[in-house]
C-alpha cells in the first residue's frame, strides 16, 4: 500500500466486523421477496413476446373472471396521460407498444402464483407486429424501423433534428486540433470495436411489494438502490402527492446500477388498489435477463495518432450506443470517459443514444466507460505495440495530472493515475516474469468521476453513550460499516459504539441513490457534519454543567471534552461517554443532524496487470494471475475496498471473456439464464490481488474518493492485450468468449 | 409452476401402474433436477409427479467383479462418486458425475434421470455409452434392456413408451488392461451445459489397441455412439496417425448445430479436439 502523508486516524482505516454482518451471514436479513403482511397477494406479470409490436387491444376478462384472481392491471389504470410521446410509466406496462421481448403488459395478483400465472396467459393482447432493428448500426440507418415517430435526435448545441430517427442524442466534444494533432503524428492507427449487451447479474431478482391503503397511503417494500428515487417515480406515475408514499428499507442483494429504475412497486400499488390487499410482484431470472435494464451494447470506432517519442498528438471516438426502447444510453459518459486517462491536446468525440428493440438499458457499474474505455485502451496498446513502447510506460507519458483538462471541459484537481501506474510498474506481478506457450500479459487502466449529490444523516446519544445513526442510503457494499466509521472517528469513539440504521423515507431527509460510487464520500461528508453538529451540542452542553463561557469548552478529536480548571484547580473534562451519562438531567438528549450535497467528489483511477493462457484448441482463457491497482482517496474499511476492486474486476472479467445476451432473430433473449448467461464462477477467477493507491481526495473530511465503479474498466482491455500476446491475435469484439477466439484462429476451411 | 398431484411408490410395479394411470403428463420423478426445472418453466405439461425414490431397486449401486457394475436410475452422483469400487473400476463415471451441476445437484441429480432427460449434451451418456451400458426398463409388458446408444432417439426423445420406467443401467466388468475416460468443453470451469463432450474406452493387447469405443455428446439430435472412430484405433498401437483418424471420424460423424452455446464449425473442431484428449486419458489409464 502506498501510504502518502495524512493524518494518523484511530478508526479510518481499520477492519471492524461490518454492523449488518451476523444478519446477512445468518439468513436473518429481510430482503425484499422476504416481505410478509396479513391477506398479501402474490402476482404475475404478462410480457410481450414480440420485439416490436403495436398493442391493439388487451382483453382482461377471461383472467378476472378465473377463480381466484383478485385484480388485473394494464397501463389503463394509470392516471390520464398529459402530453404526446412516450413517458417513464411506460416501461412499466406498456402503453401503445411493446418495444422490446419482455416489455410488460398487463399483471395479475390472484390468491396464490400458480393461480396468477395461469390467468396471466388467459390475457388476450392483440398485437400488430412491427419491423424490429437490434443492431445501432441498423438503426441509425435511413428507413430504418422507428420506434417512436415522435422522437428527433437531439443535437449538441441542444436543437432538435426535422426527422423521424431512432438516435435520441448526439453528443460531440473537442478540444484543439484534431487535423493538426493527426499531421503531427509519425503513426495513426483507426480501429472498429463492439461490445455486447451485458447485465448486472446481481444475485437477487427483483420485486416490489404495495399496500395501497383507503386513505391513499401507499407503503411499499423493494430492494432498490435508491428508496427516494422509487418514492418520487412511483408517485409520479401515479399522480399521488409525494407525501402519501412511504418507501420502507429492506436489504439488498446487488444492484451495480440495475437497481436504480423503478419496475415493480408502481404495478403492484395499482393490483393494491384493485384488490384491497397487499400485492408481491417478484421477477424471475428470466424476467430480470429480459425485462430490467442491462447495459449497452455498443459500435466504436477510435483513432489514435502519436509521434515516435511516445506523445500521443491526436484521439479521435465515434461511439453508438444501444439506448433500449427508449432514450437513455449511458453514451454521455461514455464520450466524457473515453480518453479521460490522457492529457493529449487535440480530441474530437461523437456519441450516440440509439433507440433498439432490447432491454431498456440501465446503469451499471461506471455505466457506459467499461466500453468506450475499452476501446481506447485496446488501441493504446496497439499504439504501444507499435512504437515499441512498454505500455505502462506510454500511459505514464500521457497520463492526466492535477491541472489537465478533458475535451468536455472538465479541469482535473490531485489525480492519482500517475501513482497507479507507478505502483503497477513496481508491483510483484509486473516485475514478476511470465513464460510458456500461448500465455500472456496486458495491462489498461480505467477512470471514473465519482459522484455526490444529496445525503441525509441524524444521530441520538443514548446514556450509555452508544449511538443511533439514521440514514437513508440503502447499504449495497458496506456503507453502514463505513458511515459509523467515519462518525466514531470525527466524535473520537470506538466504531462498535455507533448503530446505524437505515430508515423508511418519511423518517430521515432526502437521500439520492446509492450509486455512481458515492455513499462512502457522501454518506462520510454527512457523517462528519452530523457528528460535528452533535460535538458543538455537546460543548454547549459541557458549559452549561460547568456554568462557563461556551467558548472555554472544547470537544477534541480524541473524545474527550474539556473545560477550564474548576475552582479547585484540576482542568474539567468529559469523556464522552461521562457527558452521555449527564445528559437526561441537563436539558434532555442531543440529536446530530446533517444534510448534505457536496461537488467536491475525487475522480478515481486504476490500473490492472493479468496474465493469462489460452488454450489454443478450444480458444478458452484461463486467468493465470491479476492484479487490481486504484487510487481510492482514503481506504475507509480497506476489506471492502479490496471487496469493491476484487468485485468489479470479477465482472469486467466476465464482461470480457463470456458474458453476453445472445438473440433470434426474431429479437428474442435465447440464452435467458444464468446457465446460459455466463457469469464467471469462483473457479473461473485466481485470487484477484489488490493494491490500494492512497492520494487523499482535498474535498473530503477524510480524503475519500469512491472505490466501487473504476475496477470494472480495465479489465476487458487488459485481457485483449494478455490474449494478443498470448497468440498474437486482437479480438475486437466482446465478450472474447472460447468460440470467437476459436474461430478467428481456425483456418477457413475447417 | 402449475399445482401438481405427487404420488411416491415403493415398488417398479406400483411406478408403471401409477404411470399408466397419470398418462401422458405424469412424469417420473428421480432427483428432480430437470423435471422441476421443467415444471416451474412450464416447457413441459406436468400435471403429476411419481417419485421413485422409494423403490429399493432404483437407488442401488452394486459392484460385483464378474457381473459388473448395477446403477440404479435414482442413485444421486454421489452415490456413485463416493463408491469405491466404482472410483477403481470405472473412472469415466467418476468424471461425469462429479462435474454434473454443482456440488448441490449431484446430491439429487442421477445417471439415469440424465439418460431419460435424452438431452443431446447429457454429460453421463457418452461414458454410458463407450462403458457399454444397458439399460434396463420396467413396462407395462415386463422388462427389456436397450443399450445405452440406443436409448435416445432425439432431443428430448427416447425409447421410453407409455407406461415405461428406467430402472437401472449395467455395465459390464471392466476388461484387463482397458481404460475409460469422459471429458467435456465448457467456457466456464463449472455449472455449464457442454458444448460438446465426448468419452473413450480402449482396450490394450501389449501395445496394440484390441478394442475401442468413442462417444460425443452434443453434436447431434441424439449423443453419439462413434463406431468408425473405434475402428480408426484398432489393430495397431496408438500413435499420432491413429489419433488423428479416430479424430476425424469423430469430426466426420458430427453434425451439430449452430445455437447460443456454440456454432458448428467450433463444434465440429471440437469433437476432434476432445476425441484425442479422451483417447489420451483413457490410454494412460488403461497402462496405469
Amino acid at each position: 500500500m502506498v501510504t502518502t502523508e495524512k493524518p494518523k486516524y484511530k478508526v479510518v482505516g481499520t477492519r471492524p466486523i461490518r454492523p449488518d454482518g451476523v444478519e446477512k451471514v445468518n439468513g436473518r436479513a429481510e430482503y425484499g421477496a422476504d416481505v410478509s403482511l396479513p391477506g398479501l397477494l402474490p402476482g404475475a406479470v404478462l410480457r410481450s413476446p414480440h420485439a416490436h409490436a403495436r398493442i391493439l387491444s388487451i382483453d382482461t376478462s377471461k383472467a378476472e373472471a378465473m377463480a381466484g384472481v383478485r385484480a388485473v392491471v394494464t397501463s389503463a389504470d394509470f392516471p390520464p396521460r398529459e402530453g404526446d410521446g412516450p413517458q417513464a410509466r411506460d416501461n412499466v406496462l406498456a402503453h401503445d407498444k411493446v418495444l422490446y421481448v419482455g416489455h410488460a403488459v398487463a399483471a395479475v395478483a390472484a390468491v396464490d402464483l400458480h393461480t396468477a400465472e395461469d390467468a396471466v396467459e388467459l390475457i388476450e393482447v392483440q398485437y400488430e407486429v412491427l419491423p424490429h432493428v437490434m443492431d445501432v448500426r441498423d438503426a441509425m440507418l435511413d428507413g430504418a424501423p422507428i420506434l417512436d415517430a415522435t422522437l428527433r435526435t437531439g443535437e449538441p448545441d441542444g436543437s432538435k433534428g426535422d426527422s423521424a430517427t431512432n438516435v435520441a442524442q448526439h453528443i460531440h466534444y473537442e478540444k484543439g486540433d484534431l487535423a493538426a494533432g493527426f499531421a503531427e503524428a509519425d503513426i495513426v492507427i483507426e480501429r472498429e470495436y463492439e461490445t455486447t449487451m451485458a447485465h448486472q447479474g446481481y444475485i437477487e431478482p427483483q420485486n416490489g411489494t404495495a399496500l395501497w391503503g383507503p386513505d391513499d397511503q401507499i407503503r411499499i417494500w423493494t430492494s432498490t438502490q435508491g428508496l427516494f428515487a422509487v418514492r418520487d417515480t412511483v408517485a409520479g406515475m401515479l399522480g399521488l402527492p409525494v407525501k402519501s408514499v412511504k418507501v420502507e428499507p429492506v436489504e439488498i442483494g446487488g444492484g451495480f446500477g440495475g437497481k436504480i429504475p423503478t419496475y415493480l412497486p408502481p404495478v403492484a400499488a395499482l393490483l393494491s388498489r384493485k384488490s384491497g390487499k397487499p400485492v408481491k410482484l417478484t421477477m424471475s431470472r428470466k424476467e430480470v435477463l429480459e425485462a430490467t435494464g442491462p447495459t449497452s451494447g455498443t459500435y466504436m470506432r477510435v483513432k489514435m495518432g502519436a509521434k515516435k517519442d511516445g506523445t500521443l498528438t491526436a484521439m479521435e471516438a465515434w461511439l453508438a450506443f444501444e439506448a433500449g426502447g427508449y432514450p437513455g444510453s449511458p453514451v454521455g459518459a461514455a464520450t466524457m470517459c473515453v480518453f479521460a486517462p490522457y492529457a493529449c491536446a487535440n480530441q474530437v468525440i461523437d456519441g450516440y443514444d440509439v433507440l433498439v428493440n432490447k432491454p431498456q438499458t440501465a446503469a451499471y457499474r461506471a455505466p457506459g466507460a467499461p466500453a468506450s474505455e475499452y476501446a481506447a485502451e485496446c488501441l493504446i496498446d496497439e499504439i504501444a505495440e507499435a512504437l515499441d513502447r512498454d505500455p505502462l510506460e506510454l500511459r505514464l507519458q500521457n497520463s492526466v495530472k492535477e491541472g489537465d483538462s478533458r475535451a468536455d471541459g472538465f479541469t482535473y484537481g490531485p489525480v492519482g493515475h500517475v501513482e497507479c501506474l507507478q505502483e503497477a510498474q513496481e508491483s510483484p506481478h509486473y516485475q514478476s516474469e511470465l513464460s510458456g506457450e500461448n500465455r500472456g500479459r496486458g495491462v489498461a487502466s480505467g477512470f471514473w468521476f465519482n459522484i455526490g449529490f444529496e445525503t441525509s444523516m441524524a444521530a441520538q446519544i443514548q446514556s450509555d453513550g452508544t449511538v443511533p445513526l439514521v440514514m437513508g442510503a440503502v447499504d449495497i457494499g458496506g456503507s453502514r460499516a463505513s458511515a459509523a466509521m467515519q462518525f466514531a472517528e470525527t466524535l473520537g469513539i470506538a466504531s462498535e459504539d455507533i448503530k446505524p440504521h437505515i430508515v423508511d423515507t418519511d423518517s430521515v431527509g432526502f437521500t439520492f441513490l446509492t450509486g455512481g460510487s458515492r455513499t462512502a464520500f457522501a454518506n462520510g461528508w454527512a457523517a462528519y457534519e452530523c457528528a460535528m453538529d452533535m460535538r458543538r451540542q455537546m460543548e454547549e452542553r459541557a458549559a452549561t454543567i460547568w456554568d462557563c463561557d461556551r467558548e472555554s469548552v472544547r470537544y477534541d478529536d480524541d473524545g474527550v471534552i474539556r473545560g477550564p480548571a474548576a475552582a479547585a484547580g484540576a482542568p474539567q473534562e468529559f469523556t464522552f461517554k461521562e457527558l452521555a451519562a449527564e445528559l437526561p438531567n441537563t436539558g434532555g438528549g442531543i440529536v446530530g443532524r446533517a444534510d448534505v450535497s457536496k461537488t467536491t467528489h475525487g475522480p478515481a483511477f486504476a490500473t490492472h496487470i493479468v496474465d493469462v493462457e489460452v488454450d489454443a484448441e478450444t480458444g478458452k482463457v484461463e486467468v493465470l494471475r491479476y492484479t487490481a491497482i486504484q487510487d481510492v482517496g482514503t481506504a475507509i474499511h480497506p476489506s471492502y475496498v479490496e471487496g469493491q476492486m476484487q468485485g468489479g474486476a470479477a465482472q469486467g472479467i466476465g464482461m470480457a471473456l463470456n458474458e453476453e445476451y445472445i438473440w433470434d432473430d426474431k429479437g428474442r433473449m435465447v440464452n435467458s439464464s444464468l446457465l446460459d448467461y455466463r457469469m464467471p464462477t469462483a473457479l473461473d477467477l485466481p485470487m484477484l490481488d489488490t493494491i490500494i493507491v492512497e492520494v487523499p481526495n482535498p474535498g473530503h473530511p477524510y480524503g475519500v474518493r469512491g472505490v466501487g465503479e473504476v475496477p470494472i474498466i480495465p479489465p476487458a482491455p487488459a485481457l485483449h492485450a494478455a490474449i494478443y500476446n498470448a497468440i498474437g491475435e486482437r479480438m475486437r469484439t466482446l465478450p472474447m468468449s472460447p468460440r470467437r477466439i476459436l474461430e478467428r484462429t481456425l483456418p477457413d476451411d475447417e | 409452476m402449475q399445482d401438481l398431484r405427487y404420488a411416491k411408490v415403493s415398488t417398479v410395479d406400483d411406478a408403471v401402474a401409477a404411470l399408466q394411470a397419470g398418462g401422458s403428463t405424469a412424469r417420473v420423478l428421480a432427483g428432480g433436477t430437470d423435471v422441476i426445472v421443467q415444471a416451474r418453466a412450464r416447457t413441459r405439461a406436468i400435471d403429476m409427479l411419481i417419485d421413485i425414490k422409494g423403490i429399493d431397486e432404483v437407488l442401488q449401486v452394486a459392484f460385483d467383479a464378474d457381473g459388473g457394475l448395477t446403477i440404479g436410475a435414482a442413485a444421486p452422483c454421489y452415490r456413485i462418486y463416493g463408491d469405491a469400487d466404482v472410483r477403481e473400476h470405472y473412472p469415466a463415471l467418476i468424471d461425469c458425475s462429479t462435474l454434473i451441476g454443482g456440488t448441490g445437484v449431484q446430491g439429487r441429480a442421477s445417471l439415469g434421470g440424465n439418460l431419460c432427460n435424452s438431452s443431446p449434451s447429457g454429460d453421463s451418456i457418452p461414458a454410458m455409452i463407450v462403458l457399454e451400458g444397458r439399460a434396463e426398463i420396467a413396462g407395462p409388458n415386463g422388462r427389456r434392456t436397450v443399450p445405452v446408444e440406443d436409448f435416445c432417439t432425439g432431443p428430448g426423445r427416447n425409447v421410453l413408451e407409455p407406461g415405461e420406467l428406467l430402472v437401472s443401467i449395467h455395465f459390464p466388468a471392466p476388461a484387463p488392461n482397458s481404460g475409460a475416460a469422459f471429458l467435456r468443453f465448457i467456457p466456464r470451469n463449472e455449472m455449464d451445459i457442454a458444448v460438446v463432450n465426448a468419452a473413450t474406452q480402449l482396450r490394450f493387447d501389449g501395445d496394440t489397441v484390441s478394442w475401442a469405443r468413442v462417444s460425443l455428446g452434443a453434436t447431434a439430435p441424439t449423443p453419439l455412439f462413434v463406431t468408425a472412430a473405434g475402428e480408426a484405433l484398432v489393430g495397431a498401437a496408438l500413435s499420432d496417425e491413429t489419433i488423428a483418424a479416430a479424430a476425424a471420424a469423430s469430426k466426420a460423424a458430427a453434425s451439430p448445430i449452430d445455437d447460443m452455446r456454440g456454432s458448428i464449425k467450433q463444434r465440429k473442431h471440437l469433437s476432434a479436439v476432445y476425441t484425442q484428449r479422451t483417447i489420451a486419458i483413457a490410454a494412460e489409464r488403461a497402462r496405469g
